[in-house]
């Protein structure tokens, strides 16, 4: 009897744990290129209420997005906009997902210092990396083949790169990346290998520009001022590939999402931003 | 019945059971690689899979051509053989014929240490020294390319191709070589003339095997051989093999979709061409009996 109890006990204790630990955990999941960042925010915010947890895993934007879409995380973090198709499917299961802009990122196009090439206009990025411009000496440059790297198309950064440079934001476009493209698997692959070979050229997150990469300069069109990929040009809308980090909630965010989102958006937050090489919305 | 029996009888189920297990699982996986991977054939007709000659699985309708995967691993596996088939046959003929004993037993294990060599670190060490070499040599835009591929996979192949074609060569007759020498042969025409062609089937099974050990590999020619989705004409151009573009894109693909389907169906292709190397070694094998 007594240990029936016992057990009685120990399961009301553990029912009435779990309701209450709901509300204290939340649980994110999505871009990659934002897991630093999210983690950090995590960290700072767990510190501030050691009451809550916040559980941060990557897996891609559109894994997130389908992780929120089937009720298995409170926030999606993505580094691209939710598409129609995946509102329509959220509306069927009842969720109206709601957008948070949360940072921005620049994406860098990058080649090898030993480059002579130090400007483009986005019109002749699009046609390197869809291969209709195949050697430097078009674009000013010495006369040698162009190596494009991309990203594995598992990559958010993949898809915003197709989406706004090669089809310049054009839905109905079909361009795609140079099927001559090398896709390698992470950012710092890129990195290395245009560290190392003068006729690459690659895109990352500009946070990952170091001295062994040049970041090209990049005009909107022949007329526009070409600008480098720098936190003031990024904040100010005049660098041409910046994108928005955004976070998503399955409705309005109540608790400690609301608490979690409000943390982000405040100056401590927006400053993490900057400490993980993002660029702040304000 | 007595206790002894019944203990006789449950082991002797068990061990059946086990030995059931690998075919049981076999059977399990196959059936579950139909099951995902067949329904893409609801969006494109298998020739248009097999003989696509486009892979943008990601766009709008999605391209689902595999066909430069499949030659991008075939000229991967094929190269990599080329490599290391006369090398892994001189070595067996050194270790079983020539070499005195202490020799064959530090050869045996420095080969079986090469075996053992994760082939990510392979991976790693070829990115760093075979791909800056290939580029310079052949004064290549990049580095990143078939031949860089095939020349590491030739150091994962040697170790199945050397010890299967060892046994090969250990399991003919030692009449047959004292046969030739007898006769006036060298000890290299004996080699040459009787027992290598006495062993060819084991050497074409150890080939078949390293094939097979080789058109599984994943990690390593992903990180070295640039995965361009492009119908290869050289070895000297990037290529994308059906593993690497497995292992790149699940992590990604949304559950349910054409690109998720198409992922198990290049899985399927991948288990027939296993299947069919590993029939075509067991033949060779059980014809040298």
């Amino acid at each position: 009897m007594k240990r029936f109890l016992l057990c009685a006990v120990l399961t009301v204790a553990a029912f009435s744990m779990d309701s209450s630990a709901r509300d204290n955990f939340v649980q994110i999941k999505g871009s990659d290129t934002m897991v630093n960042l999210v983690q950090s925010w995590a960290e700072k915010y767990m510190e501030i209420n050691p009451t809550e947890f916040i559980a941060v895993t990557g897996g891609g934007s559109g894994t997130g997005i389908s992780a929120l879409i089937g009720g298995m995380c409170d926030i999606a973090a993505s580094s691209r906009e939710i598409k129609n198709k995946e509102i329509a499917l959220a509306a069927k299961k009842g969720i109206a997902p709601k957008e948070y802009k949360v940072a921005l990122d620049g994406l860098a196009v990058i080649v090898s210092p030993k480059n002579t090439v130090d400007k483009l206009t986005m019109d002749q990025l699009a046609q390197i990396f869809s291969g209709k411009i195949t050697n430097w000496k078009d674009v000013g440059g010495t006369d040698a083949q162009i190596v494009i790297l991309s990203r594995e198309v598992n990559s958010g950064t993949h898809v915003y790169f197709k989406e706004h440079v090669l089809r310049k934001g054009d839905a109905s476009s079909k361009e795609e990346f140079a099927q001559t493209a090398l896709m390698l698997s992470s950012s710092q692959a890129i990195a290395d290998e245009v560290a190392q070979n003068p006729d690459a050229i690659g895109y990352f997150g500009m946070g990952y520009v170091s001295a062994k990469q040049k970041p090209v300069l990049v005009a909107k069109d022949a007329s526009s001022p070409y600008e480098a990929p720098t936190l003031e040009n990024v904040t100010k809308g005049i660098y041409p590939i910046s994108r928005p980090l955004l976070m998503y909630t399955p409705g309005e965010p109540k608790g400690t999402v609301k608490k979690f989102l409000d943390f982000a958006l405040s100056p401590e937050g927006q400053k993490i931003v900057v400490e993980t090489d993002f660029v702040p919305i304000k | 019945m007595s206790l002894r029996d019944i203990k006789e009888f449950c082991i002797e189920k068990l061990i059946l059971i086990s030995g059931l297990a690998s075919i049981f699982f076999v059977v399990l996986i196959l059936l579950f690689l139909l099951r995902e991977g067949l329904a893409v054939f609801q969006v494109v007709s298998p020739l248009d899979f097999l003989f696509g000659q486009k892979w943008y699985p990601i766009s709008e309708p999605p391209e689902l051509g595999i066909l430069p995967l499949i030659l991008g691993s075939l000229l991967v596996t094929a190269g990599a053989i080329i490599i290391s088939l006369p090398i892994g046959v001189a070595c067996a003929v050194y270790i079983a014929e020539i070499a005195p004993a202490k020799t064959k037993e530090i050869l045996k294990s420095g080969i079986e240490l090469l075996a053992a060599i994760p082939s990510v670190v392979l991976g790693f060490i070829g990115m760093v020294t075979i791909v800056p070499w290939t580029k310079t040599i052949f004064h290549l835009p990049t580095g990143l390319t078939a031949l860089t591929g095939s020349i590491v996979l030739a150091f994962m192949a040697m170790p199945t191709i050397v010890s299967i074609a060892e046994d090969a060569l250990y399991s003919i007759p030692k009449t047959y070589k004292e046969g030739a020498l007898a006769l006036g042969a060298t000890h290299w025409q004996a080699i040459y003339r009787v027992m290598l062609p006495a062993a060819s089937s084991g050497i074409l099974a150890a080939v078949m095997l390293g094939t097979g050990r080789v058109i599984g590999e994943t990690m390593a020619v992903m990180m070295i051989t640039g995965n361009s989705a492009l119908i290869p004409h050289s070895f000297l151009q990037p290529v994308r093999t059906l593993t690497a573009t497995i292992a790149a894109e699940m992590g990604e693909a949304v559950v349910g979709s054409e690109h998720y389907f198409a992922l198990f169906a290049i899985g399927i292709i991948l288990f027939i061409i296993s299947f069919f190397i590993n029939v075509t070694a067991d033949l060779f094998l059980h014809k040298k009996r």
